[in-house]
């Protein structure tokens, strides 16, 4: 058993680790040892609890770990590249519903503590001060001896005053409520990134006011529970926020979802710190408020890229049009492999600018070899990455480095877009809205600010692309009409394939 | 169906509308070829390259006319030609539909359908079967060429050590595609070009070629977008500012190039008598406007001459064929382009659909009408420009001024938030505990990290990021544990099934992590 002092000291050390494991990611050579920092950090949190003071069952412990860690393994081993933003969100969900279960297991023990010390004949939660206030020394001794029979997290209940336990029952609501939107929400998300639900925005009638109504009936019933509801306040208000969390979710269309998946990677972090606050834990607080941090400033980061305000994004739909979009002249000129490639002969610097049709398709592997085709001829290839291309923030770049396109090669929009003009071609793969001029030409144009890739400077763009119709913001793109433009149409995989025959 | 290509009859005309590789293009799209016999010997493409491209080689025009269901030319047909056509063949080339109403006449009473090459609308889409912008270019391209044989120096300007030679100076006179053509000529051989044109929104297109555009500053320049791209005549003050403007040039340049044409009109005069006696003795004059008149007055068209005081004027009008390999291969891909409109569904069928802009307007005889001119495209040529406004410069003083405006509202921003944050901390600090308020600093605090921590985290590794924050977060099992040891039934279960969901967060989170950072390879 370990005692009290030890278990901070591995509790400081793991956040330490944690923060490391963190700000490691800075570059992927020292990535790749945060990562074990991480690990490190999280064997200790855990081998620390287990031994800790409180803890018993030793028996369940180890079953569930042992099934958790088989579990982990399999899903880790089975998971594709392209499917990982599905994972990321299946795995949020986990950690709200685990927050939801805590939030209300620490309830059931304020009752099974409350009930003792009422079958005793005594008051629980004495008052503020109440040791000081001349209580009988029996009194004091009885309660002593009740609080001391309980062992692990009641036992700590036991110990608290009426403040401390009204505020752990605002934790605990939070804990609930924010554990049970990240549930649902995330689970709408699996389900959308999976492509199991409609990506398209739904709501039902009422829109945001059932939301708003929705989040009304939760502060009353939590105000209810902290004037001493039972239990079934709580698992009322789980649902009713679980109901939130779905609507809000399935409101969010599927090109908005980088920013949905980091904003649910910051309420899980929310949702844990919620929890540390609850069982009066420093560790879960300092790991539940960095990983929430992280998802908030990806969010940040998310909506920066698109030019959206983050409730507009939450809110769903795009921001207010001013006026008509401009209309758009000329044709879409088609061109077939042979074309491409012949122009792909002739050029001396090429640049590549796949989006998530690229991940729809599984071309990345045909496009590595691509590249390695094209390096090989002694030409520049580059890859140019928008922030929100895809749907999770990084999406293409690991992507990309699955399919062994080396990191050195691919950049971030800032670092490329000036570049444009000196290139000889561009190919879009499965981008729309990131590469849109009009974001840039026309003020009333729905995405008008948003920072995009100016790949129409280059002296020719080819974009690959299924068919004629305009993507999922349904916003026209002008690049398609420009004179230097060449639509390559066709399956992303398809047609860069029937372009690798074609290059020797 | 099949294509037939025809021999030209007219004097000088070398130029053939069928090649060995656009036949092979139309079978693509489902057609046969079939062609005279010589047809294209004077472009450089035998009867023998014909025959290995596939295409059938026919001992007269007589023969292609039986055999072939459209027929294609350069020149436009002789009243001879149309005559041999029958009732709903089709013939493409050159038909200059103004001049030759007596052929429209002729083909109308035939059943025949003629579509204009010359006639195909201006529109974006339409492009790549504009003919005239093809041949222009080539104009544009041989009018630097020949004036560079007659011109007695060097285009660019060198040191040797025989001496310092300067560069030619040219100067090129309305910047439409042959214009164009010549400037990107010129300046890479090395001459310093000037161009001027009546549009201002060609000034950033000569730019761009590596010309100077001389600006003449004049309200009532002209907008090109209103006119099809075309430029429009322009007014007495104009032309005379513009006159001024070329009367300073004059002396100085060496090679003019002149290419100002309007649609259905005379060339007009932009180069005087006057100029011309100002000029150098050697310096060239290419006319590429003599067909209609001559931008100078003393061209003398399909003739060189040399004027009284040495300038020798080019009056040509045949670049193109001039160039007739060049020409006809473009020319032959105008028209394949113009087949793959009128094989919409490329099974071989001909489907002449005058609901569309492009066919229709290139249609001068069909079904025995005479169906020119045109209405007015659907489609307008090009865009309007937007008036553009361009941003002020600001002065030192102002820009200082913006800076310190900006770090004012910054740090007021800043104060603010920091004020209601220690409002809302008193407030916290107030009601709660001191147990809650322990812990409130470290979360915090956290928060700050973590927010200092993220920003420093590579865009590429966003995806990991995600991935190890969500096995970090997977630290909510620590909860569950702490609570697994309870007496109650209820709680053991709960606790039990978050252990379990919290470490496949834990397990599956690194794991997956671990691999996708093993695959970022450096090259």
């Amino acid at each position: 058993m370990l005692s009290d002092g030890l278990v901070s000291a591995a509790y400081i050390a793991a956040s330490v680790l944690f923060i490391l494991s963190l700000g490691g990611l800075s570059g992927q050579e020292s990535a790749k040892r945060a990562v074990w920092y991480g690990i490190a950090g999280m064997a200790l949190a855990m081998f620390a609890t287990i031994f800790g003071p409180g803890v018993g069952n030793y028996l369940a412990i180890i079953l569930m770990v042992a099934a958790g860690a088989v579990l982990g393994v399999q899903v880790a081993r089975r998971v594709g590249m392209t499917e990982m933003p599905q994972l990321v969100a299946a795995l949020h969900s986990f950690v709200g519903l685990a927050a939801v279960l805590i939030g209300l297991n620490a309830d059931l023990e304020i009752g099974r503590v409350t009930q003792t010390f009422a079958d005793a004949g005594l008051a629980f939660p004495p008052p503020e001060g109440w040791a000081a206030n001349g209580v009988a020394t029996d009194v004091l001794l009885a309660m002593e001896a009740i609080a001391s029979s309980f062992s692990g997290f009641a036992a700590v209940i036991a110990h608290k005053t009426a403040t401390e336990i009204t505020i752990l029952r605002v934790e605990v609501f939070l804990g609930v409520f924010i554990g049970a939107v990240t549930f649902t929400g995330s689970i709408v998300a699996f389900g959308k990134l999976a492509g199991r639900v409609d990506g398209k925005p739904k709501k039902l009638p009422g829109g945001h006011m059932l939301n708003a109504g929705a989040l009304a009936l939760c502060l009353i019933l939590g105000f209810i529970y902290f004037a001493g509801g039972g239990i079934w306040t709580m698992i009322l208000m789980a649902i009713i926020a679980g109901f939130i969390g779905w609507h809000l979710i399935m409101g969010i269309g599927g090109a908005d979802m980088p920013v949905v998946v980091s904003m649910l990677n910051s309420y899980s972090g929310w949702a844990a710190a919620a929890i540390g606050f609850t069982l009066g834990n420093d560790l879960l607080i300092v790991t539940g408020a960095l990983v929430g941090s992280s998802g908030a400033i990806l969010s940040y980061i998310m909506c920066k890229a698109m030019n959206r305000k983050f409730v507009s994004v939450i809110l769903g739909g795009f921001g207010g049009t001013t006026g008509p979009a401009m209309e758009v002249e000329g044709e879409q000129v088609a061109i077939d492999a042979g074309g491409v490639a012949a122009a792909l002969e002739d050029a001396d610097s090429v640049v590549i600018v796949p989006g998530y049709g690229m991940a729809v398709a599984q071309a990345q592997q045909s496009v590595s070899e691509l590249t390695r085709k094209l390096r090989a001829k002694g030409k520049e290839v580059r890859f140019a990455i928008h922030p929100v291309a895809g749907r999770l923030p990084g999406h293409m770049n690991v992507l990309l480095a699955e399919a062994k396109v080396p990191y050195d090669i691919v950049l971030e929009m800032d670092e490329i877009n000036d570049d444009f003009p000196s290139t000889d071609v561009v190919i879009v793969i499965g981008s729309n809205d990131i590469v849109n001029p009009a974001a840039q030409d026309d003020p009333n144009s729905p995405i008008a600010g948003m920072p995009v890739l100016e790949v129409w400077k280059a002296k020719q763009v080819f974009v690959s692309k299924r068919g004629q119709g305009t993507g999922y913001s349904g916003i026209e793109n002008p690049l398609f009409f420009k004179d230097n433009t060449r639509m390559f149409y066709g399956d992303a995989k398809a047609s860069i394939d029937q372009l690798l025959t074609r290059i020797d | 169906m099949k294509f037939g290509a025809l021999a030209e009859r007219a004097a000088g005309e070398r130029r053939v509308a069928l090649t060995p590789m656009s036949a092979g293009d139309l079978g693509k799209l489902g057609h046969d070829c079939v062609i005279e016999t010589g047809a294209g010997a004077e472009a450089g493409f035998s009867d023998d390259a014909y025959r290995e491209a596939g295409v059938e080689v026919l001992d007269s025009a007589q023969a292609v006319f039986e055999a072939a269901d459209v027929l294609g030319k350069v020149q436009p047909p002789t009243e001879a030609e149309v005559d041999m056509m029958r009732e709903g063949q089709t013939l493409i080339s050159f038909v200059w539909p103004a001049q030759n109403e007596a052929l429209l006449e002729r083909a109308k009473s035939k059943g025949a359908t003629l579509i204009a090459m010359d006639m195909v609308p201006r529109i974006s889409r339409a492009q790549k079967m504009d003919a005239l912008s093809s041949m222009a270019n080539i104009a544009g391209y041989r009018a630097v060429i020949e004036a560079g044989a007659n011109f007695g120096r060097f285009f660019t300007g060198q040191v040797t050590a025989a001496g310092k030679v300067p560069p030619a100076k040219v100067l090129v006179v309305g910047a439409g595609v042959a214009g164009l053509a010549a400037i990107g000529t010129a300046t890479s051989l090395g001459a310093i070009v000037r161009a001027f044109d009546v549009r201002p929104e060609v000034a950033e297109q000569i730019e761009s070629m590596g010309a100077e555009f001389l600006f003449l500053d004049f309200e009532d320049s002209q907008d090109g977008s209103a006119s099809g791209g075309y430029a429009a005549p322009s007014s007495p003050e104009f032309r005379e500012a513009q006159l001024k403007l070329f009367r300073e040039q004059a002396p100085e340049v060496d090679i003019v190039i002149t290419t100002a044409l309007i649609p259905n009109r005379e060339a007009p005069e932009l180069w005087t008598e006057d100029m011309v006696k100002a000029m150098k003795p050697g310096s060239v004059i290419v006319d590429l406007a003599a067909e209609k008149g001559g931008n100078c007055k003393l061209t003398v068209k399909d003739e060189r001459i040399v004027t009284d005081n040495g300038v020798i004027i080019i009056g040509y009008t045949d670049f193109p064929s001039r160039m007739a390999t060049q020409s006809s291969t473009l020319y032959a891909t105008n028209i394949r382009h113009m087949l793959t409109d009128l094989t919409p569904e490329k099974d071989g069928k001909i489907v002449h659909n005058m609901e569309d802009d492009v066919i229709r307007g290139a249609t001068v005889t069909h079904d025995r009408e005479i169906t020119w001119p045109p209405p007015a495209p659907k489609v307008k040529a090009i865009a309007a420009a937007p008036k553009k406004d361009k941003p002020k410069e600001l002065t030192p003083e102002e820009k200082r001024a913006a800076e310190t405006a900006a770090f004012r509202a910054a740090t007021r921003t800043q104060v603010t938030v920091l004020a209601a944050g220690a409002a809302l901390m008193l407030l916290v600090g107030a009601f709660a505990p001191a147990s809650f308020m322990a812990h409130f600093i470290v979360f915090v605090l956290a928060c700050f990290v973590g927010f200092q921590v993220i920003w420093g985290v590579s865009h590429s590794l966003h995806t990991p990021l995600m991935a190890v924050t969500n096995a970090i977060s997977g630290i909510v099992v620590i909860g569950a544990l702490l609570q697994i040891g309870s007496s109650s039934l209820w709680v053991l279960l709960l606790a039990s099934i978050s252990v379990l969901i919290a470490t496949i967060n834990i397990v599956g989170g690194f794991m997956v992590t671990r691999r996708m950072l093993a695959m970022f390879q450096k090259s």
